[in-house]
């Protein structure tokens, strides 16, 4: 079993199976992990030796060189294998893939796919840790832990704090991610977004659900805008990009109305001007560019915790 | 012909509403309840303990054969039904290439003489290719053998076909089986709709897609007064139509799947794709909704909607892997330890549904053990605690939801036309 100061998993798939203890030590090692960018060398050896491969389905340099930069800053060898998969082909692709990245010795992998899941079948295939970073619409764990530690830094702590979620809720796993982590973390959520996306099952997770912004982001002390993806409207989630913003985007205006220390958060990458004002982005109430260092940190933490938990056989 | 005689067992014979232990016979491949008493049996078997009844009715088999003869063939398929306890099995025609013509069904009654161990009963298509357009010959593929039409796995969207369909039937009084799934509620979706479909991140499908097609069916058999089969009813709301349906004469039937009576849409957590099936698995609410139409007549017969696929495309991702759940070897297992045990179901009502009852709807002279009838005879052992071993499967396939579970209960022997060709785990394969 474990103590205070380790992961009870191998692998880190969702937030969901982490407990509140377990986010909290991943939390306070990013902060010791943080500390080190401060320095002129921004290298420990903690995982020197160890290769950790960056497996990616579906593109995201910005995650994928987040990962890498956390890898080489624990000093771990880093290898990267990109798969454009065709629709006949993914789960052989994947498994075919997991067996060779097997019989290379590699200790992590970090994985994106774009199908829900896809991560859990691998870690039933290989011996080494497998990250999930983004797995189709069910979670971005990673995501979900350094926006959680964003908002431990700058807010202090979730106890009473109240955190609206607002856009396709249905759709992200960045969201999924949020509210596992947050709610866990005692923080008080509100999801807003049109019916379509936030639809009622979501009440079940513990969260406050509502269709109108002003009623959801009114009394928020922080706020997290997810990227609305243009091609939900071909399917009818939502008529038009207009009436999505002007029922939903977060504008100059409506920032007026909101609390004075309002922390506006973003996942990226940005729509300017559809579910965010330009403004807004890149006002002092922002902190999107302090979530892409923290991301760089908080997988820091996650490696550096999983590659303690190896088989023996793995280990120094 | 080797002569019978089950000695001491208790004989459910639903047909006959008889259940009593007693000896029974088999004599030139046909059950003899009253022998001459100079009659001696070649071989006796002592059943005490076990149930004798008649052998089992699937009606909601995939073969696979002809065209995905790596899933399963009607050798293999026919062996797990020995094995399940069943002497019967209707066969879905969603083949390569589809049973749309008298050509087809006689593949499959002449493979099935060479190859099957158990009675295959064919279904042919509803439509020509399945493709919901032209109706196939009716007349013709009934003289050819067929015992009802369905475009299972290919359901009938366009309302006028289906009227057609049901308008048509009536002329032979033959069955039509609707798998109710509208296709543009259903787009997309891989499990149920709902809390664990929204937390997994998986596209749900949603309980309306069936139902809203089983309502149609209702009406569109009130219309015609064609006889209509729901297959494999999975929701509450299904369940509710149908006894409505029912309580003002339509002429309307359906059946359960083992897996929607045992399972909740949990067994997709871990994204497990044995449990992932079509229609999806729903929520505890449908579950009981199911044993509760089942118990007061609504749902008339249970059937597997064994549904086989190879490991190798179920070892995919959840959205990536095909639907289907196998389901014969495991049956009386699984309805014996989630149904009979608990107390929600005796023993002879849970053997109606799956002798009895299938054989009026599709109008066979199988599942009774009256005098004179075929010796089609399962042995059952309703105490007998094992575990399902995905290896010691006769099926070719391995997609159970009860791989490494332990299951109350198992066929220990099948006898088809008096032949004993099931025993203890083993396929005695008979000369014929």
């Amino acid at each position: 079993m474990s103590d205070a100061t380790t992961l009870s998993h191998r692998h880190l798939l969702d937030v969901e199976s982490l407990s509140a203890r377990e986010i909290h030590l991943i939390l306070e090692n990013a902060r010791g992990f943080k500390e080190v960018f401060t320095r002129s060398i921004k290298k420990v050896p903690a995982l020197r030796g160890k290769t950790v491969c960056t497996l990616f389905f579906e593109n995201s340099t910005r995650t994928r060189t987040s990962f890498e930069l956390a890898a080489k800053r624990l000093s771990a060898d880093t290898v990267s294998f990109s798969i454009a998969t065709s629709s006949v082909n993914k789960g052989e692709t994947l498994i075919d893939t997991a067996r060779t990245i097997e019989a290379m010795g590699i200790d992590l992998i970090v994985m994106r796919h774009p199908e829900s899941g896809a991560p859990h079948l691998l870690s039933r295939r290989v011996r080494a840790s497998v990250i999930n970073a983004g797995d189709g619409t069910h979670e971005h764990p990673t995501q979900g832990l350094l926006d959680a530690y964003t908002i431990q830094e700058k807010k202090g702590g979730f106890e009473g704090l109240k955190v609206a979620i607002v856009g396709d809720i249905l759709h992200s796993r960045v969201a999924r991610s949020n509210i596992q982590a947050l709610t866990k973390l005692g923080a008080e959520v509100t999801l807003v977004g049109p019916s379509t996306l936030v639809p009622r099952t979501f009440a079940q997770f513990g969260v406050r659900v509502t269709h109108q912004l002003m009623e959801g982001i009114r009394d928020a002390d922080v706020i997290n805008i997810l990227r609305i993806q243009r091609e939900r409207m071909n399917t009818n989630f939502f008529p038009s990009i207009r009436e999505y913003r002007l029922l939903y985007g977060i504008t100059r205006e409506r920032l007026k109305s909101l609390k004075p220390d309002i922390m506006i958060m973003h996942p990226g990458p940005v729509n300017r001007g559809v579910e965010i004002d330009q403004e807004v982005a890149d006002g002092p109430h922002s902190v999107i560019n302090e979530q892409v260092t923290n991301g760089v940190a908080v997988r820091m933490a996650v490696l550096y915790l999983l590659a303690g938990n190896l088989p023996s056989s793995q280990r120094d | 012909m080797t002569t019978y005689l089950l000695q001491g067992g208790r004989i459910l014979d639903p047909a006959n509403q008889r259940d009593e232990t007693a000896d029974l016979w088999l004599v030139e491949g046909r059950i003899a309840t009253r022998p001459t008493a100079s009659l001696q049996p070649d071989e006796v078997l002592d059943c005490r303990g076990l149930i004798v009844a008649p052998g089992l009715i699937d009606m909601h088999v995939h073969l696979r054969e002809p065209g995905r003869e790596d899933k399963e063939t009607i050798a293999s398929g026919t062996r797990a039904a020995a094995a399940g306890g069943f002497t019967s099995v209707c066969a879905i025609p969603n083949t390569t290439p589809v049973i749309d013509s008298q050509t087809g069904i006689k593949f499959i009654t002449s493979r099935s003489q060479t190859d099957a161990v158990v009675n295959v009963f064919p279904y042919a298509a509803v439509t020509k290719g399945q493709k919901g357009e032209e109706l196939t010959e009716f007349g013709d593929l009934l003289q050819a053998g067929a015992v009802g039409f369905t475009d299972d796995g290919r359901p009938i969207m366009n309302n006028q076909v289906m009227r057609r369909a049901l308008e048509y039937s009536v002329t032979f009084d033959t069955l039509i089986l609707d798998h109710c799934e509208d296709l543009n509620l259903a787009e997309g979706g891989v499990m149920r709709e709902g809390e664990l479909a929204t937390r997994l991140g998986l596209r749900g499908w949603p309980s309306v897609a069936e139902s809203i097609q089983v309502a149609r069916d209702a009406e569109l058999s009130e219309f015609t007064g064609g006889r209509i089969h729901v297959m494999h009813v999975s929701t509450r709301a299904s369940v509710e139509i149908i006894r409505q349906a029912r309580a003002r004469g339509v002429r309307i039937s359906c059946e359960v799947t083992p897996h929607h009576l045992a399972l909740t849409v949990e067994a997709c957590r871990t994204y497990s794709t044995n449990a992932k099936c079509n229609p999806p698995i729903g929520p505890e609410s449908d579950r009981l909704a199911l044993i509760e139409g089942l118990l007061d007549g609504t749902i008339e017969v249970i059937a597997t909607d064994h549904a086989p696929h190879t490991e190798m495309e179920k070892d995919l991702m959840f959205t990536d892997a095909p639907n289907g759940i196998i389901g014969m070897e495991t049956a009386f297992g699984v309805l014996n330890t989630v149904l009979v045990r608990p107390g929600l179901m005796t023993l002879p009502d849970l053997i109606s549904r799956m002798t009895a009852n299938p054989a009026r709807l599709l109008r066979i002279d199988k599942g009774t053990l009256s005098d004179g009838a075929d010796a089609d005879v399962a042995l059952l052992d309703p105490e007998q605690v094992w575990t399902v071993d995905p290896e010691r499967l006769h099926s070719k396939a391995r997609n159970c939801p009860w791989n490494g579970q332990q299951l109350v209960g198992r066929p220990v022997a099948t006898f088809v036309g008096g032949e004993l060709i099931y025993r203890d785990g083993r396929i005695l394969d008979p000369a014929r």
